[in-house]
């Protein structure tokens, strides 16, 4: 895979924007800051268009104002770049970088460099919990993400929310606070430390560079989350990124944000928090009672019959010849079938008796009991 | 009625998750706000546990640095209650009795919420909420645990707590997030619920069962033999006097001054009755274990019709 290195990304720049060379941190020159807004609104075109491009799954074939002579390009894998620059300093260059595979369409499948980040939804709901609560005129929210470390994935299990001012110069992070938390949540599960941060919002501006720093004396190589809670596109994009370095050594460095891939895992208690809150989604006033009792059952037995006539209804358009039929999709049918144990019929009835009596018996002991104490109850109380 | 965000519900399961899996319970604070009618509660904090040393300052010093941190973040503060894991429902306990009434004495609202991982991984969440009754309330506050107090208050074990509905209330971000799980996660066994087993968790609950039903007998047989020596003092006053009387007529008969009346009360204590808060509890605590156990086997009687009906069409 012919990979177009960093280094070389940065000469490009430095060849397109030769007034950007000063240094300077401080004072932005006009030069630089006009062709960096120049180099903006290139890119900010060239990612509505990559959007739209990757949503339908097109060959990309138009690129404007970026040179994609100097881009090898392979078939099916190419390799854009997309390039924004501060204003402030030239020389802090965010990248993102995006990798289309073959025959994906959808924006948020992207290929993988480093760990996967697992997340538990509880952070989730942390997060847009305190995106509501956050203060006028903020507009977005910042905090810190607690974790544990493994060698190939990291589980993101607890946040929480750091107050934070940000304007168009500055940022300031108040680290006080978030060192006081950690230490807070430390006491309670002592196995979790600092992995990352999280921002809402959509993308990925020049303070979160800063943040990310401060971010990286807390924690080797920390990780950034971001939640689009303004829905910009439609959907809540949540993703995942991680700092490198790069740049030619010695002369211009930047930071490269690159996506990792995001899944969602669940503990099995939770799955089942997370299935009653999924569906508080139908009720049109969002609220659920905890259902009890039989009803459970009932509600369980309705979802593995509707999900029976679905395939049902799969098997019928296969056997008139609508739908041309599937050999896994078979296999997994078989062993549908074949997992109702074939039991004779007598000893079947057998073992539904004794488990029918053994229940039946625990409920009529448990009410004998519940007759004894209130019997018991009455005569202390003559 | 409490109103609990899923926040909430999140927090505390992954809280036993990771902490609880081998003491004995996980223990919180629940923090919201009261409105209207409602009691909402929007966000909770775990506590450690408990160590060797120094743990009461510990805590309470834990919660106001997380009382105040929470503050700088727009959060709700406020103390509505407290949840308490529990083990197959055995959660009746003096404890927890203290620890909610000195809650709910001094916030109104407070309430106490009960959450049993081992229901909820057999396929439904079960998160419950207690309040005191006011009756109890009262007892607790006069500390009368005897009898005669227990039956001025006409008080049984039914009308110990009273269960207040829960109701989990979405915001609608919450349930753009949902719709974005649903989509992005694959889908996991949603079907614990459906699992025939039920030896295993029949034979725990009976097991905690009859070591309670053993406890109240004991508690039964100290009630008796009180009452026992209550009657044979009883007995033992009467013919005292009766002897008394016959003693001084015989005196009066024979002219000699008759003995003084002693006191009698100073000559037979009676017998300490002994206290009868423990009995309610662990009257209340069965009636619990035998809720659940019903609930248990009404479930799983149909999980078996069900079953049936499908050997039916085999």
């Amino acid at each position: 895979m012919n990979m177009c290195r960093p280094v070389d990304v940065a000469k490009w720049w430095q060849q397109e924007n030769p007034a950007a060379q000063r240094r300077a941190p401080s004072s932005s020159s006009p030069s630089s800051s006009s062709s960096s807004v120049r180099l903006m609104e290139a890119v900010r075109c060239v990612a509505s268009e990559q959007r739209r491009m990757l949503s339908s799954a097109q060959p990309l074939s138009t690129l404007p104002r970026l040179r994609r002579s100097s881009f090898p390009q392979q078939r099916g894998r190419s390799r854009h770049f997309l390039i924004t620059a501060t204003s402030t300093s030239g020389l802090q260059v965010a990248l993102y970088v995006f990798t289309e595979a073959g025959e994906l369409s959808s924006f948020s499948k992207m290929s993988v460099f480093g760990p996967v980040v697992k997340i538990h939804p509880v952070v989730l709901a942390s997060i847009c919990d305190s995106y509501e609560r956050r203060n006028e005129g903020a507009s977005r929210v910042i905090g810190t993400l607690l974790g544990t470390i493994d060698k190939h994935s990291i589980e993101v299990t607890n946040c929480f929310s750091v107050p934070h001012n940000e304007s168009e110069d500055e940022v300031a992070v108040d680290m006080e606070f978030a060192k006081n938390m950690y230490e807070l949540h430390k006491r309670v599960s002592p196995t979790e430390v600092i992995i990352g941060w999280y921002a809402t919002g959509f993308d990925i501006t020049e303070h979160s560079v800063l943040i990310h720093e401060y971010y990286s004396r807390e924690a080797s190589n920390p990780i950034h989350l971001t939640v689009d809670s303004a829905l910009q596109s439609g959907k809540m994009n949540i993703r995942a990124y991680v700092s490198a370095q790069m740049g030619v050594p010695g002369k211009t460095v930047g930071v490269m944000f690159t996506p990792l891939s995001v899944k969602y895992v669940y503990y099995d208690t939770e799955r089942i928090g997370v299935d009653l809150l999924q569906r508080t989604r139908v009720t049109p006033s969002r609220t659920k009672g905890l259902t009890s009792d039989l009803s459970q059952v009932a509600g369980s037995a309705a979802r593995v019959q509707d999900m029976l006539t679905t395939v049902l209804a799969y098997i019928e358009d296969v056997l008139s010849g609508k739908v041309t039929a599937d050999n896994s999709v078979g296999r997994f049918l078989m062993d549908l079938v074949n997992k109702v144990p074939t039991i004779s019929a007598e000893d079947f009835e057998n073992m539904l008796n004794s488990n029918i009596n053994d229940l039946l018996m625990v409920t009529y002991l448990s009410n004998l009991t519940q007759a004894q104490i209130a019997l018991n109850e009455k005569l202390v109380l003559l | 009625l409490p109103v609990s965000l899923p926040k909430v519900v999140l927090k505390i399961i992954k809280h036993y998750q990771e902490e609880g899996q081998g003491s004995e319970v996980v223990q919180g604070v629940l923090l919201g706000l009261v409105v209207d009618d409602r009691l909402e509660i929007t966000n909770c904090f775990p506590f450690p546990q408990h160590t060797e040393d120094d743990a009461d300052f510990d805590e309470v010093q834990y919660q106001m640095e997380m009382m105040r941190s929470l503050r700088h973040v727009n959060i709700d503060h406020l103390h509505v209650g407290w949840y308490q894991s529990t083990y197959y429902g055995s959660f009746v306990s003096r404890a927890l009795l203290d620890s909610q009434f000195s809650y709910q004495h001094a916030i109104e609202e407070s309430v106490v919420l009960i959450y049993d991982p081992i229901k909820t991984a057999q396929g439904s969440l079960s998160l419950k909420a207690y309040r005191l009754t006011p009756k109890l309330m009262e007892i607790c506050k006069e500390k009368d645990f005897t009898p005669e107090g227990l039956k001025k208050a006409n008080i049984g074990f039914e009308h110990m707590f009273e269960e207040v509905p829960i109701v989990i209330k979405n915001s609608h971000l919450i349930s753009v997030l949902m719709w974005e799980l649903e989509d992005k996660s694959t889908v996991a066994d949603k079907h614990e619920l459906l699992n025939l087993s039920s030896s295993n968790h029949l034979e725990k609950s009976l097991q905690l069962l009859m070591d309670r039903v053993d406890d109240m007998s004991q508690d039964i047989v100290k009630y008796n033999t009180y009452s026992r020596n209550l009657s044979k003092q009883q007995q033992q006053k009467h013919q005292y006097l009766q002897r008394r009387q016959q003693e001084n007529a015989q005196r009066q008969s024979r002219g000699e001054p008759p003995l003084p009346e002693e006191d009698i009360t100073k000559m037979f204590k009676p017998p300490q009755p002994p206290p009868r808060m423990d009995t309610l509890l662990i009257a209340g605590q069965i009636n619990n274990y035998c809720q659940n156990v019903k609930e248990f086997t009404s479930q799983n009687l149909g999980k078996l019709f069900m079953a049936e009906a499908l050997q039916g069409h085999n």
